[in-house]
C-alpha cells in the first residue's frame, strides 16, 4: 500500500487522453453510461418511428422515411418502406439490449460500482476494460452502418429481427452485405462482453477488501458476478452460432441451409441458448440496484439476504437450462415441450422470492420516498406485471395462442422496456450525486418517473389485448379491427417522449445548479461502501483499503 | 411525399376523432364475429375447434385469474407498505432481515400455484401436439409472400393452388383489408383436418387465431398439426413469423363447409387448378 508513491505515478490525466486511453474504471463507466445513453436515444427514435406507423391502419411514413433516409426510388418508395420497418425493429431490439441496457447496467454501474462497492482501487484488469469499451464503440459503429448497405435483394439494412432466423438471415433472405456487418458487430460486441466479464469476475473473486467475504459483499456486486458467469458461458455460444452463419454466407458451409443437410432450427438452438440467458444478463444487475435502493430507503438491511443472493444464482442456472420455450411452435418433440414448459414455469419461484423479499425489506422500514425509491417501487410492480404473463407463456399450450404476437412483445417489455429501463433510472438517480458530485432536482426526477410510468404502460398495456385478439408482431400494418389499441399504444410515446425531454432536463438542470450532494445523500440507509467517498469519489479511492467488520450490506 | 404523408395524417386524425369513439362501442356491443378479429376487442377470439376452446378455457378460467390475483396481491402490498411504514407513520426502523416461515411459505406456495397451472397446461399440449386419426390432409407451403396449398390425391383432391392477399383495390363491400385473398381453403366441417406445414424459401408461420393453431413452416422439416372446426364459417389467419419485407401481407383464408359441399368444391377445384402450375397464379377466374 504504497499509496503516496502510486498517486504520483497515476496522475490526473485531461482531455482527450483521459477518456479515448482511459483506465480507470469510473471513467470508463462514465463512457459506457454516455454510449448506452446514445444507443438508447437512437432505439427510442426508432420505436417512435415505428409506433406513429402503428397509430393508424395503412401505410403511412416509412415510404418517406425510405426516401429520406436511404434515397430510395419513388417509385421503390412503397417496398422500401416495408423493408426499413423491419430494419427499424431489428436495430431497435439490437440497440436496446446490446447497446443501452447491457452498456449503462453492466458497464456502467458495474464498472463504477462494482470495485467501490468491494473495497477494491479498480478493476483487476484496467486496461483490458479499456478494450472492453472501444470494442463495443466499435460494434455499435458496425451495427448503425448495417442499416445503410444493402440487405435484402434491392434493400438497404437487414429486417429479420433481432434473432437473425436463417434462411432470412442467410443468402437465400438477405445476400447483400448489411448482415454480414450485424454479424460482425455482434461479434465485436461480444467479444467486448466476454473480456468485462473476465475483469468483473477477477475483480470480484481477487480483489475484495480484507474482511469483505463474498457472503457480505452487496447484492448489486452479486447481481454482476452471476451475469459475469452468464456472460463467459454464453457468448462464445452467439459467437460460434454467427461464425457458422458467417461461413454459410460467404464460404459456401451449410450448417444451416437444409439443401446441404443442414437444419435452420440448430441456429435457433444455439441462438436461444444464448438469448435466453441474455435476457437474465439484461434484467439481474436490475435486480442488485433494486436491492441497494429498497434497503437503502427503507433503512434496513435486506430481507433474506443469503436468499436474495442464492435466488439470484439459481435464476441464472435455471435461464440457462430453458431457451426452447422460444421454440413452442417449430415441431418439437411433445417431451421436450413438457420439460421446457415445467422449466420454464421453475423461474418464476427465485423471482417470487426476490419479489416478496423486497417487500419485506420494504417491511417495518421507515421509508423515505426519494426519486430512486419511488424508480424501484415502479419496477417491482411493472416488473410482477411482465413476470406474470411469462408464467402463462412458459406453458407450450398456452404459448400456441400467443407465439409471435402482440402478447408476447407486451411480455418483455414489461419486463425489459419497464422493468431493466426503470431499475437503469433508479440507480441513475441513485448514483447520480455520487457519479457526479451534484444533487438532481427531486421535482424533476420524479415528473421524469410519473411520464414514463404513464406512458409505457399506455404504450404496452393495450399490446396484451392485440395480442390476445391474435395480432402478430413484425407488422407495419394490420387489419383494421386492430385499429384502436394500436392508436391508443401510440399514444402512450407522447408521454414517454416528454419523460426524455424532462430526464435531459433533469441532468442539464442538476449540471448548472451544481447543489453540493456530499458524502452520503441518503443518510443512515446507505451503508455500503461507496458513501463513504467523497462525492465524485477520488480519481483513485481506497489507497488505504477498507477493513470489513461489522454488516455492510 | 413527406406533403401526401402529412395530409394523410390528419385526415386520418380527423376521421378517428369520430371513428374511436365508434368503434369503442362498436367493440363492446357488437357480438364477435367468428373466425375475425373483433374490432377494439379484450379477449380471446371465439374458439372453433377442441384445441382452441381448452386454450380459451385454460386461459380464461386458470392461467387469467391466477395472473390478475397475483398482480393484485403484488399491487395490494406495495401500497400497504409505502403507506403503513413511511418515515412519518414509522420514524424507526425495525431490524427485521430473517424469518424462517415466512421465507418457506412464499417459496412453497408459488411451487403449489405452478403445480396447479401444470395439470392442464400438460393436457392440453398433448391434445395440441397428438394428431388425432384424421380424413383429410392438407399440405400448406409458405412461400415469400403467399401460402400454397395442396390437397391429396387419394383424398379426392390431386391439385394444388397459391392463395394470395387480395390487393386493397380489388375488396369488395364484406371483404376484410389485409385478410381476404383471392383462394379460399376449403375444409369439411366437424372433421379431424391434419396441416403439414413446410416453406419453400425463409421461415413463415401458420397462425390462425380462432383454432387455437400456430406451426411454423421451416425449409427442410415436415411440420404437422391439426384442428377439427365445429362450425361452419370463414376463418382468417396470418402469416406469425418474420419474413421479409410482405409479411404482413400473407393472410390465410380457411373456409368450414359440410362435407357435400366440400366434395362438390374438390370436383371442381379439380378442373379448375388441374392445368394450372402450383406457381401459376390463378387469382382471376376464382369469383
Amino acid at each position: 500500500m504504497a499509496s503516496s508513491t502510486m498517486a504520483g505515478a497515476h496522475d490526473h490525466p485531461r482531455g482527450l487522453r483521459r477518456f479515448l486511453f482511459s483506465t480507470n474504471h469510473k471513467d470508463i463507466g462514465t463512457l459506457y453510461i454516455i454510449l448506452g445513453s446514445v444507443g438508447g436515444v437512437i432505439g427510442f427514435l426508432l420505436s417512435l418511428a415505428m409506433r406513429l406507423e402503428l397509430a393508424y391502419p395503412g401505410v403511412q411514413i416509412f415510404p418517406g422515411l425510405a426516401e429520406a433516409l436511404h434515397g430510395a426510388d419513388p417509385s421503390m418508395a412503397l417496398d422500401a418502406g416495408k423493408n426499413l420497418y423491419n430494419v427499424f425493429i431489428t436495430v431497435h431490439g439490437v440497440l436496446m439490449i446490446f447497446f443501452m441496457a447491457m452498456p449503462i447496467l453492466i458497464g456502467g454501474f458495474g464498472n463504477w460500482f462494482v470495485p467501490i462497492m468491494i473495497g477494491a482501487p479498480d478493476m483487476a484488469f484496467p486496461r483490458l476494460n479499456n478494450i472492453s469499451f472501444w470494442l463495443l464503440f466499435s460494434s455499435l459503429v458496425l451495427a448503425v452502418i448495417s442499416m445503410f448497405v444493402e440487405g435484402a435483394p434491392g434493400m438497404k439494412g437487414f429486417g429479420g429481427g433481432w434473432t437473425f432466423y436463417p434462411p432470412l438471415s442467410s443468402n437465400t433472405g438477405s445476400p447483400g452485405p448489411a448482415m454480414d456487418f450485424v454479424i460482425l458487430a455482434l461479434h465485436l460486441a461480444g467479444a467486448s462482453s466476454i473480456l468485462g466479464a473476465i475483469n468483473f469476475i477477477t475483480t470480484i473473486f481477487n480483489m475484495r477488501a480484507p474482511g469483505m467475504t463474498l457472503h457480505k459483499m452487496p447484492l448489486f456486486v452479486w447481481s454482476i458476478l452471476v451475469t459475469a458467469f452468464l456472460l463467459l458461458l454464453v457468448l462464445p455460444v452467439l459467437a460460434g452460432c454467427v461464425t457458422m452463419l458467417l461461413t454459410d454466407r460467404n464460404f459456401g458451409t451449410m450448417f444451416y441451409d437444409p439443401a446441404g443437410g443442414g437444419d435452420p432450427l440448430l441456429f435457433q438452438h444455439l441462438l436461444w441458448f444464448f438469448g435466453h440467458p441474455e435476457v437474465y444478463i439484461v434484467i439481474l444487475p436490475g435486480f442488485g440496484i433494486i436491492s441497494q435502493i429498497v434497503s437503502t430507503f427503507s433503512k434496513k438491511p435486506v430481507f433474506g439476504y443469503l436468499g436474495m443472493a442464492y435466488a439470484m444464482v439459481s435464476i441464472g442456472v435455471l435461464g440457462s437450462i430453458v431457451w426452447a420455450h422460444h421454440m413452442y411452435t417449430v415441431g418439437m418433440s411433445l417431451n421436450a415441450q413438457r420439460y421446457f414448459t415445467l422449466a420454464t414455469m421453475v423461474i418464476a419461484v427465485p423471482t417470487g422470492i426476490k419479489i416478496f423479499s423486497w417487500i419485506a425489506t420494504m417491511w417495518g422500514g421507515s421509508i423515505s420516498f426519494r426519486a430512486p425509491m419511488v424508480w424501484a417501487i415502479g419496477f417491482i410492480f411493472v416488473f410482477t406485471m411482465g413476470g406474470i404473463t411469462g408464467v402463462v407463456l412458459a406453458n407450450a399450450s398456452a404459448d400456441k395462442q400467443f407465439h409471435e404476437g402482440y402478447y408476447v412483445v407486451a411480455h418483455f417489455h414489461y419486463t425489459l422496456s419497464l422493468g431493466a429501463v426503470f431499475a437503469l433510472y433508479a440507480g441513475f438517480y441513485y448514483w447520480f450525486p455520487k457519479m457526479t458530485g451534484y444533487m438532481y432536482s427531486e421535482t424533476l426526477a420524479k415528473a421524469n418517473f410519473w411520464l414514463l410510468f404513464i406512458g409505457v404502460n399506455i404504450v404496452f398495456f393495450p399490446q396484451h389485448f392485440l395480442g390476445l385478439g391474435g395480432m402478430p408482431r413484425r407488422y407495419i400494418d394490420y387489419p383494421d379491427a386492430y385499429a384502436l389499441w394500436n392508436l391508443v399504444s401510440s399514444c402512450g410515446m407522447i408521454f414517454v417522449t416528454l419523460s426524455l425531454i424532462v430526464w435531459f432536463y433533469a441532468i442539464i438542470e442538476a449540471f448548472m445548479r451544481k447543489r453540493q450532494a456530499g458524502a452520503n445523500p441518503w443518510g443512515v440507509g446507505a451503508t455500503t461502501l461507496e458513501w463513504t467517498l467523497s462525492s465524485p469519489p477520488p480519481f483513485h479511492q481506497f489507497q488505504v483499503l477498507p477493513r470489513i467488520t461489522g454488516s455492510v450490506r | 411525399m413527406f406533403n401526401v404523408n402529412r395530409q394523410m395524417l390528419t385526415r386520418g386524425a380527423l376521421a378517428s376523432a369520430v371513428a374511436i369513439p365508434a368503434t369503442l362501442f362498436a367493440g363492446f356491443a357488437l357480438a364477435q364475429v367468428e373466425g375475425q378479429p373483433t374490432p377494439g376487442g379484450l379477449g380471446l377470439p371465439n374458439m372453433v375447434t377442441p384445441v382452441g376452446l381448452g386454450t380459451q378455457q385454460f386461459y380464461n378460467m386458470v392461467l387469467m385469474p391466477i395472473i390478475s390475483f397475483i398482480a393484485l396481491f403484488v399491487l395490494g402490498l406495495l401500497v400497504y407498505v409505502s403507506y403503513r411504514f413511511n418515515e412519518q407513520k414509522n420514524p424507526i426502523p425495525s431490524k427485521l432481515t430473517h424469518n424462517t416461515p415466512l421465507e418457506i411459505v412464499w417459496t412453497l406456495i408459488p411451487v403449489l400455484i405452478l403445480l396447479f397451472i401444470s395439470v392442464p397446461s400438460l393436457r392440453l399440449l398433448a391434445e395440441q401436439v397428438e394428431v388425432p386419426e384424421s380424413s383429410v390432409t392438407i399440405k400448406v407451403t409458405g412461400n415469400q409472400w403467399y401460402w400454397s396449398y395442396k390437397y391429396p390425391e387419394d383424398q379426392g383432391g390431386g391439385f394444388g393452388f397459391d392463395q394470395m392477399l387480395k390487393p386493397e383495390s380489388e375488396l369488395q363491400p364484406g371483404d376484410l383489408r389485409l385478410l381476404t385473398v383471392d383462394n379460399e381453403a376449403l375444409v369439411p366441417v366437424n372433421e379431424v383436418i391434419a396441416v403439414q406445414i413446410t416453406s419453400n424459401d425463409v421461415i413463415h408461420a401458420f397462425g390462425v387465431p380462432s383454432f387455437g393453431v400456430r406451426m411454423d413452416a421451416i425449409p427442410g422439416r415436415l411440420n404437422q398439426t391439426w384442428f377439427k372446426i365445429e362450425k361452419e364459417g370463414v376463418y382468417y389467419g396470418q402469416c406469425f413469423f418474420i419474413c421479409g419485407k410482405d409479411h404482413a401481407y400473407m393472410p390465410i383464408v380457411i373456409r368450414a363447409v359440410s362435407r357435400e359441399k366440400y366434395n362438390e368444391w374438390l370436383a371442381q377445384s379439380k378442373q379448375k387448378f388441374a392445368s394450372a402450375d402450383s406457381r401459376v397464379r390463378v387469382a382471376a377466374e376464382s369469383r
